[in-house]
């Protein structure tokens, strides 16, 4: 009875945790909120390097931001990108928006929920 | 990127196409190679030309601002500055090679006595004060005009930076300048490189990057942003601070080393100054 007990709590465990990364479904408005935070110029100013869908006058310096879902399955490799870049690359050229305190850490949140819609 | 060019990247996450331990002619050699590579149909003297060299649509407004180019005024006032004598009754043409007239070529180089890099603008006003008169400010207004008369009359001639490699002195200065061009800095996080090497072509918004390469041939400069003529450290001032990093003094030890190694990459290529940039 135990460990069936304990089984089936893992089972619960782990499936939650799953959902929770990735199946909840996402909030609009967060996503609408970290959209404005990525086009703001004084904010992430992503397009200044990034062509990002819906936004205007986009820069080339880093790559199209496309098929994010697909790219990063696991929103925390994304939102470590966006963090610090150099952690995997040492020579990015990409901002540490996170360690450098560019965007707050719940802002980094909202941008993240904005870019995996990509 | 190409392997060659990754495999020649310096430790500690700056990216670099210069050899880790190598001299100036090294260095540069390293950057010639690395934007013909990189540039293969622009020819090499069209660095000096900046991003002009290689974004065609910005190149057609240049030509044509280039028929009325709106450094000329600079040029004909900065000439009457030169040549009107101080109060002592000399004049700059008596502090300079050749009365300073076509010396562009020759700047910055390394005052072995004083220990350290003087610039032109520098040595303008080394040469006002040693005849009494006032020093004048470093980024705009009539240093700037002398400069851009004293770069119209050095147009043509081959930059010949020298950093003699038996001077420790030049040798540091120059080594200096180049960390400074690797050094991140800024909340944004960026070194020179990570825009003029890294990213030379590629755009930011709606501005193409240009190449390091050919970057200090062409001094001062007349912006339509800036709607003044200004020099090359106005511009560093300008870098720095787009990368939300505090920028230093113009002629300040850390800047007149850059220029020194800028000013040493672009060295073979023809001076054409003063220019106009967007
Ligand atoms: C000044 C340039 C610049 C800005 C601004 C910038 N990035 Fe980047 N970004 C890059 C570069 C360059 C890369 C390419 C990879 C590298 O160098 O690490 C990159 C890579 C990325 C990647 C990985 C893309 C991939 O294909 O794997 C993501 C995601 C990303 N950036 C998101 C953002 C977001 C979100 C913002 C704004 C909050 C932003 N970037 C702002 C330059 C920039
Ligand atoms: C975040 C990107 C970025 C960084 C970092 C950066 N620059 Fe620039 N730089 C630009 C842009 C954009 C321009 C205007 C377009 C052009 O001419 O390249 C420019 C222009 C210049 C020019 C004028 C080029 C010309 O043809 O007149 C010089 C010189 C220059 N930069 C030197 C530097 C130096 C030295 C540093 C480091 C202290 C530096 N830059 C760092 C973006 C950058």
């Amino acid at each position: 009875m135990r460990p069936i007990l304990m089984l089936s709590l893992l089972v619960l465990l782990t499936s939650s945790q799953y959902a929770l990364a990735d199946e909840v479904p996402l909030n609009e408005d967060a996503i609408e909120r970290g959209k404005a935070i990525v086009f703001a110029r004084s904010r992430g100013n992503c397009l200044a390097c990034h062509a990002i869908k819906g936004g205007d006058l986009a820069g080339n310096y880093g790559p199209p931001l496309l098929l994010m879902k697909a790219r990063y399955p696991k929103r925390a490799d994304l939102r470590s990108k966006i963090w610090d870049a150099s952690v995997r690359e040492p020579t990015t050229r990409m901002p540490p928006y996170g360690r450098h305190r560019i965007l707050t850490e719940d802002e980094i949140d909202l941008v993240v929920d904005f870019i995996h819609t990509l | 990127m190409k392997k060659s060019i990754l495999s020649l990247c310096l430790i500690g996450g700056i990216f670099s196409v210069l050899p880790a331990v190598a001299g100036p002619e090294e260095d540069r050699l390293a950057m010639v190679k690395y934007y013909s590579d990189r540039f293969p149909d622009v020819p090499m003297q069209e660095f000096a030309n900046g991003l002009y060299a290689f974004d065609q649509s910005a190149r057609e407004q240049w030509i044509e601002m280039e028929d009325f180019p709106p450094y000329e005024i600079a040029i004909d006032d900065g000439q009457v500055l030169f040549e009107t004598p101080f109060a002592n009754g000399k004049s700059y043409a008596d502090c300079f090679d050749n009365g300073g007239i076509g010396v562009k070529q020759d700047y910055p180089y390394f005052d072995a006595d004083a220990g350290e890099v003087v610039t032109l603008e520098l040595a303008i006003n080394q040469c006002r004060e040693a005849n009494g008169e006032k020093a004048l400010a470093y980024m705009i207004g009539e240093l700037a005009e002398i400069a851009a008369y004293m770069a119209y009359t050095s147009r043509g001639n081959e930059f010949a930076i020298q950093v003699p490699l038996d001077s420790p002195g030049a040798v540091a200065a120059y080594s200096a300048g180049k960390q400074f061009f690797y050094t991140r800095r800024g909340q944004l996080n960026f070194a020179c490189s990570s825009c003029h090497i890294q990213s030379a072509g590629l755009n930011l918004r709606a501005d193409r990057l240009s190449t390091t390469l050919g970057q200090a041939t062409h001094w001062p400069v007349y912006r339509s942003k800036w709607g003044e003529i200004g020099t090359i450290q106005k511009r560093f001032a300008e870098c720095n601070s787009q990368v939300w990093a505090k920028p230093l003094e113009a002629q300040s030890v850390e800047y007149r080393n850059l220029e020194y190694f800028l000013s040493y990459i672009s060295n073979g290529l023809e001076l054409n100054g003063p220019a106009s940039r967007r």
